[in-house]
């Protein structure tokens, strides 16, 4: 006791002259003229304001999703486009040259085609969104929002720091559990890791918007469905951030019971972000980075599909009887089997789980003629796909177990099976109860 | 008689000086490094929508403080200083 | 093989990064949000014929206390003996950085301070006097705007004439209220068999105010030089 005291004297002392020191000096070398006119408290006036300061996160994540959903869509049929155009032409030289027709079936029906949908469908949005987040992230807008959310996490017994590591979950998953070292207490650490999956990562971002692009506000006019779908992605991924409010009060009261610990948080000034440094930073460290692992795996994927879907056992191709496998499960939630199925296939990475669903369809014979975006919302109709499949998926795409690279780091993060498998199991039950849930109401 | 009050009832727009820190451990240390120590000047800055955290500008940064750990500071408003001066 | 080790220290959302990818031409993620690099990071760059490794630190407001970052930053400057230590500085809120550099010149004296967001200085009609800071503390202070590069060939060359030996610095001593420094010089006394690698009025210091994972650090130090 005594013991504790004295070091706790000691260390006032010692920080106590160390501020002396500091503010001598700071006060000797530094001349303060006019500070004019404090634009950041104006601006935190409004974005941390009581009555405005919600509404405007949930406005600005709105704003965010709305301009990605309406930049996307003319590049988007560009490109699709392009790739059509260039079907045509492979199509012809492989009639030229008198390939074998499963040659022909393989790479241009199974690989090109699902490479071609997954870039014009993912790139547009991918190409918008990285960049405004990153200006956003530049900007200091962040620590605003950790600032406005901070009792909710401390209410729910986690640290602090998670709106730190949740932030960089919305890039990689993977980094947000790393991340989480920065959090002392082992308990706080825990619920971090296992929450983290919560926040869709990179690989899940343009598979939310082009299913609530697609889906969400069909029938209503141009202008104000993709406003409507814009909300919905923001709703998703509030619904993200809730879910992960209520999992961490869920441990702090079972597994990891405690209290959260003290925190502190600096608010930045903003700084006016490089405009275009981000561009370019976030075109080619993400855009394109996401992209080619989606290619990268989807290529031989869809390959590997192309031979399921054409290798026969007994009456069924082989992928249909793993989907019919599925199948029953994947109704109950709304789903079906081959989205379960890709799902599972997707495990690798999460950029790859709309390539194979694709693919896995369009193996099935769905061999109709396709030469445009508006085809793809038509390959998936015809599957019998509706507003609620695609809601169902952005939800499960929200709350399913965490790609193999980040169940890896949290095996190597926590050094224990246990709390992987937890973490895997965790938001996969949670995932099918709430698709349940929501098929059975609307069903 | 001055009037000392905890940290988190410093209104908004008030400055005061740092007398106690009644914080131990970890929490006083964060707090210590921060360059929160006696003598120190805080002016609260602003409210989070909860009420809680409150950034307070320490030392030409601005820095948002839990209640918990705020109560535990002790501060003589300025105003008061004034009035007892 | 590099030629020289140089840290990167300062408190958090000072241009630490940013100042490590301009020189390694690496893409760490910067972001104006305290605490954005929480591990840290090794890149590469040549100045003058020679190899430096450069080591992007986490933020940290001091190298006292206990929180992870803190740690990592810490036990890099003390026991990872890298040949020099750049502290990088927020020229807008200069009586806490200060704070940190204080407690970095307590460990070593291989330091230069890069006064960073001179820009948002001035913008903030904050002046600050570099070339003074410089005598204050000891040590040398280049000016820098990071985020644009500018002044960066004068950090690369400050760290190449420190760690050749060209410029001796003579770093500020903090002189502590004499209750204190009493305890510190008993105690140093006690300490005689440290390795000389360690500041043994640093070790003091921190023992005096019960600091417990110093002790891990310096054990495993001492086993390395036994060993
Ligand atoms: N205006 C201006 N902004 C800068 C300068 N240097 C860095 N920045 C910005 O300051 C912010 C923080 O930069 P980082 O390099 O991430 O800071 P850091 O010190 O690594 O931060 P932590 O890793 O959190 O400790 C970023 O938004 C940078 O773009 C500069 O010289 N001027
Ligand atoms: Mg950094």
């Amino acid at each position: 006791m005594r013991l504790a005291d004295n070091y706790e004297k000691n260390g006032d002392l010692i920080v106590t002259t160390l501020y002396d020191y500091a503010r001598r000096i700071a006060n000797q070398v530094t001349v303060v003229k006019d500070q004019g006119r404090d634009w950041d408290q104006l601006i935190d006036d409004l974005v941390t304001s009581k009555y405005f300061g919600y509404p405007l996160m949930f406005l600005l994540l709105g704003v965010v999703f709305w301009i990605t959903i309406v930049g996307a869509n003319c590049p988007s049929q560009l490109l699709s486009d392009l790739f059509f155009w260039f079907e045509g032409q492979l199509t012809f030289v492989f009639q030229l040259v008198q390939a074998p027709e499963w040659l022909y079936g393989l790479l241009v029906l199974g690989v090109y085609r699902g490479l071609s949908w997954v870039v014009s469908v993912m790139l547009p949005p991918m190409a918008i969104f990285f960049p405004l987040f990153t200006l956003l992230e530049d900007l200091g807008y962040l620590p605003r929002v950790a600032f406005n959310l901070d009792h909710l996490f401390k209410r729910s017994g986690a640290h602090g720091k998670m709106s730190l590591t949740m932030s960089m979950g919305f890039g990689c998953n993977a980094a947000g559990v790393i991340a989480a070292r920065i959090i002392e207490s082992p308990r706080e650490r825990l619920i971090a890791i296992l929450t983290n999956n919560f926040v869709p990562c990179n690989g899940r971002f343009p598979g939310l918007i082009a299913m609530s692009s697609m889906f969400m506000a069909v029938g209503i006019s141009m202008a104000s469905s993709s406003l409507v779908s814009a909300l919905v992605v923001a709703s998703i991924v509030i619904t993200g951030i809730m879910i992960t409010l209520a999992i961490s009060w869920l441990l702090s009261r079972t597994l990891l019971k405690g209290e959260s610990s003290s925190f502190t948080l600096e608010l930045p000034p903003y700084r006016k972000p490089q405009v275009i440094t981000v561009l370019i930073r976030s075109f080619f460290d993400r855009t394109i980075f996401v992209l080619w692992r989606a290619v990268k795996v989807a290529a031989p994927a869809g390959a590997l599909i192309w031979f399921l879907a054409n290798i026969t056992v007994g009456e069924y191709s082989f992928i249909a009887y793993l989907a019919d496998f599925l199948d029953p499960l994947g109704r109950i939630m709304g789903l079906d089997g081959v989205i379960l199925l890709a799902f599972i296939l997707g495990l690798p990475a999460n950029e790859i789980v709309i390539p194979i669903m694709v693919m896995t369809y369009l193996s099935e014979g769905a061999m109709i003629e396709l030469d445009s975006l508006s085809a793809f919302r038509q390959l998936l109709l015809d599957q019998g796909w509706t507003w609620l499949t695609a809601l169902n998926f952005m939800l499960f795409s929200l709350l399913h177990f965490p790609c193999g690279t980040t169940l890896l780091t949290i095996k190597k993060e926590t050094g224990s099976k246990k709390w992987t498998i937890l973490a895997a199991v965790l938001p996969t039950i949670v995932g099918i109860i709430v698709c349940t849930v929501i098929a059975w109401i609307v069903g | 008689m001055l009037m000392i009050i905890s940290l988190d009832q410093l209104p908004v727009g008030e400055s005061g000086i740092v007398t106690v820190i009644d914080a131990h451990g970890l929490t006083r240390r964060r707090l210590l490094d921060l360059g929160l120590v006696p003598g120190t000047v805080v002016k609260t800055i602003r409210k989070s929508p909860a009420g809680d955290p409150i950034a307070y500008l320490i030392r030409g940064s601005i820095v948002a403080l839990r209640v918990n750990d705020s109560k535990q500071i002790s501060i003589k408003p300025f105003s008061e200083v004034a009035i007892n001066e | 093989m590099s030629d020289y080790l140089i840290s990167l220290a300062g408190n958090p959302n000072t241009g630490k990064s940013t100042v490590f990818n301009r020189l390694t031409g690496l893409k760490q993620h910067t972001g104006n949000w305290p605490g954005k690099t929480v591990l840290q990071a090794w890149g590469f760059y040549r100045y003058q014929n020679e190899q430096y490794t450069l080591v992007d630190l986490p933020g940290t407001y001091s190298l006292l206390a206990h929180s992870p970052e803190e740690q990592v930053a810490r036990d890099f400057i003390c026991f990872g003996q890298p040949d020099a230590t750049v502290v990088v500085v927020d020229a807008t809120s200069l009586e806490r950085n200060l704070n940190l550099v204080l407690q970095v010149l307590e460990i070593t004296s291989q330091v230069v301070v890069c006064l960073n967001l001179v820009d948002e200085a001035k913008r903030k009609n904050i002046q600050v006097n570099a070339a003074k800071l410089g005598d204050e503390l000891g040590v040398p202070v280049v000016e820098t705007v990071a985020r644009r590069g500018i002044g960066l060939k004068e950090l690369q060359e400050q760290i190449h004439l420190l760690v050749h030996g060209k410029i001796k610095t003579n770093p500020l001593k903090i002189h502590y209220p004499p209750e204190l420094e009493n305890k510190i010089s008993d105690l140093i006394k006690q300490l005689h068999y440290l390795p000389e690698s360690l500041n043994k009025r640093w070790v003091a210091l921190r023992l005096l105010e019960g600091d417990q994972s110093i002790l891990r650090g310096i054990q495993e130090v001492t086993r390395l030089a036994f060993s």
